[in-house]
């Protein structure tokens, strides 16, 4: 194949009286073209799908946070201002018990959560036959559905379940649990229990990937040197997972703060909202109640924490790179 | 004196070599000791669930309180299963998940694939532009904007046929395409294409341009043979999410034909709860995950860790 064939059709269309073969600078122009209008064409129904369904969501969370639109109503939406953050704030006690108990959640989950998984990478990380094994074993319950996993604890933190059939036999009777779900004062830690148990997996493998890209010979080094395990992993191994740990805390707390699938197959809020959160919240007012204007404040100011903790995010990495 | 000194050194070496073997081997028995306990933290919800599919009602609560809770014990039957497929239609739902999946993922790896090339191999005007709004949208968590998507799909167009006729109503809600269009671009799956495409030598698209191969061309047949893994991780990352869905199909589809095996569980919820036939409806639509994870697990795990690279 020659290289004229290639050239575009109107290029060879155009009347070029006086050149025999046309400039070649002429060439690169309309390959600069055709490679725009290309790369256009090829990022295009990625972009259009990304507007209509990320850009124009969040706008619309912006937008309709300031009116009282209703998901089905006759009369077209009406610009409130900023009532429905007023109400939020000063008349919806529901409100205010859901953004307390997100943060409680997010607070405990987080550094218990994280900690955990390195445990548990530390010990995959061994050179022991079988560790393989127990890597896959310890991620089982990321790939089981939440729904799925909700479901199951719920059936073992009844009152004569599981969880208080097990404390019941550790204790030899001494002490008997609760129906941990309908008691105000443990419902919300017995959501955090099962949702650390079905996530601390997928952190397990980020630290263990972090762990893996610290270099034997820094351990060679410090074994050399006389160092216990303990100096190795303060000295080598926690500056070498920096960045890991950024990436693994910011994750976590993301995912505390949008606390939704678990409220709902568990306990739909209850009981007397010790367990309602932000974004059950939301559903609840803006889908279940058909506020939309009202569920979307309380969407936008779930985004605000999202985007703080962002912000952290790209503050904490930035002197780094 | 002499025997002496030439007894107590050997003695002392030996003393000294075992010394930090057995501390080896004596750390090896605890992390396996440690790692056997905690598989079985990890492990006995799920065992308790599949053995307790096979139980009626009453012997799943009689055998609570001791070990035969998870062992495949007494009345062991697959009726819960029967009973399953009696009361709802998880079949529908089996193949509404299946189909909801497969198109998602399907479409997205087309579709972010094609942006990802565009993005790292191409120049053309309003490049950086589109990258920046895929880098912003990478943080926006779906639950933010899961109520205002409800009253957005609810007011977009679609094309219906009534009586022969092809006609335009208002309002996705009730529908596949609700389900699989919103989730098919996925900004973090564009930013994986962009980074293991900028990898591979750009002189490969240059030879091609000189042979006069036209950019779509470069990208499916010299790119997409190429990122093998990059099409796998993706996949991956997008299969479970996909298959997991709850909170949006339980928003937008009340059809009971169109819904998914997750929000299909909701009706063992309206009568008495029926343990044994919750039990099997949940090892029904965890099998499925669980095979095709234990099946590629290596390639899951280099996909996760591949997903944590990115900070």
């Amino acid at each position: 194949m020659t290289t004229s064939s290639s050239i575009p059709t109107p290029l060879l269309a155009a009347p070029e009286p006086g050149a025999a073969a046309p400039p070649r600078r002429r060439r690169i122009a309309a390959a600069r073209r055709s490679e725009g209008r290309s790369g256009l064409a090829m990022v295009a129904p990625a972009l259009l799908l990304l507007v209509l369904f990320l850009v124009i969501p969040v706008l619309l969370a912006f937008g309709l946070s300031f009116t009282n639109a209703r998901l089905i109503s006759p009369n077209p939406p009406r610009f409130v201002g900023l009532d429905n953050f007023v109400r939020a704030f000063t008349a919806d006690p529901a409100f205010l018990r859901s953004a307390i108990n997100t943060f409680v959640f997010a607070v405990v989950i987080v550094p218990v959560q994280a900690g955990l998984g390195l445990l548990l990478a530390v010990l995959v990380n061994q050179k022991l036959r079988g560790v393989t094994m127990f890597r896959v074993i310890f991620f089982v319950p990321v790939v089981t559905s939440i729904v799925v996993v909700s479901i199951l604890w719920k059936f073992m933190y009844q009152k004569d379940g599981l969880v208080n059939s097990f404390i019941d036999t550790i204790t030899f009777g001494a002490w008997q649990g609760t129906a941990w779900l309908n008691n105000p004062s443990t419902a919300l830690g017995a959501i955090i229990v099962l949702s650390i148990w079905q996530a601390v997996g997928f952190h397990m493998l980020i630290w263990l990937s972090g762990l893996q890209t610290i270099p034997e010979e820094l351990y060679e080094a410090a074994r050399m040197d006389g160092a216990t395990p303990w100096q190795q992993f303060t000295n080598v191994t926690w500056p070498g997972l920096r960045s890991t740990m950024v990436f693994v805390l910011v994750t976590i707390t993301i995912a505390a703060l949008g606390l939704f699938v678990q409220v709902d197959v568990m306990t739909q809020g209850g009981p007397v909202n010790s367990t309602t959160t932000l974004v059950y919240h939301a559903v609840r007012k803006g889908y279940r109640e058909m506020e939309t204007g009202y569920g979307a404040t309380i969407s936008l100011i779930f985004f605000v924490l999202v985007l703080i903790v962002a912000l952290v995010q790209r503050f904490l990495t930035r002197e780094k790179d | 004196m002499a025997t002496a000194s030439l007894t107590s050194r050997p003695a002392s070496r030996t003393a000294a070599d075992p010394g930090e073997h057995v501390l080896r081997r004596r750390r090896k028995v605890w992390s396996y000791v440690a790692m056997s306990a905690l598989a079985v933290v990890f492990l006995f919800p799920l065992v308790f669930m599949f053995v307790s599919s096979l139980k009626p009602d009453a012997q799943i609560l009689g055998d609570v309180g001791s070990p035969r809770a998870f062992l495949p014990v007494g009345d062991i039957s697959l009726d819960n299963y029967f009973g399953v497929f009696d009361r709802v239609p998880v079949g529908q739902f089996l193949v509404n998940s299946v189909l909801v999946t497969v198109l998602t993922v399907g479409l997205g790896l087309v579709v972010n694939s094609m942006a990802g090339f565009a993005l790292s191999r191409m120049r053309w005007k309003g490049r950086s532009v589109v990258l920046a709004i895929v880098i912003a949208t990478l943080i926006v968590p779906f639950e933010t904007i899961a109520v205002p998507m409800v009253y957005w799909v609810s007011k977009l167009p679609t094309l219906v046929m009534e009586g022969g006729i092809l006609k335009y109503d208002f309002g996705w809600l009730n529908s596949y395409h609700v389900q699989i269009v919103p989730f098919i671009a996925n900004a973090f799956s564009i930013f994986l294409f962009t980074q293991y495409f900028s990898t591979i030598p750009k002189s490969l698209d240059e030879a091609a341009r000189i042979d006069g191969a036209g950019w779509f061309t470069i990208y499916r047949r010299i790119i997409v043979p190429l990122a093998g893994p990059a099409f796998a991780t993706v996949a991956i990352l997008t299969f479970l999410p996909a298959w997991n869905q709850y909170l949006w199909p339980l928003m937008v589809v009340q059809q009971e034909e169109l819904r998914p095996v997750m929000v299909g569980m909701q009706y063992f919820f309206q009568l008495n709860t029926a343990w044994g036939e919750v039990m099997a409806y949940t090892s029904l639509i965890t099998l499925p995950v669980l095979i095709v994870f234990l099946s590629f697990q290596r390639a899951f795990v280099s996909s996760v860790a591949a997903s944590g690279v990115k900070g």
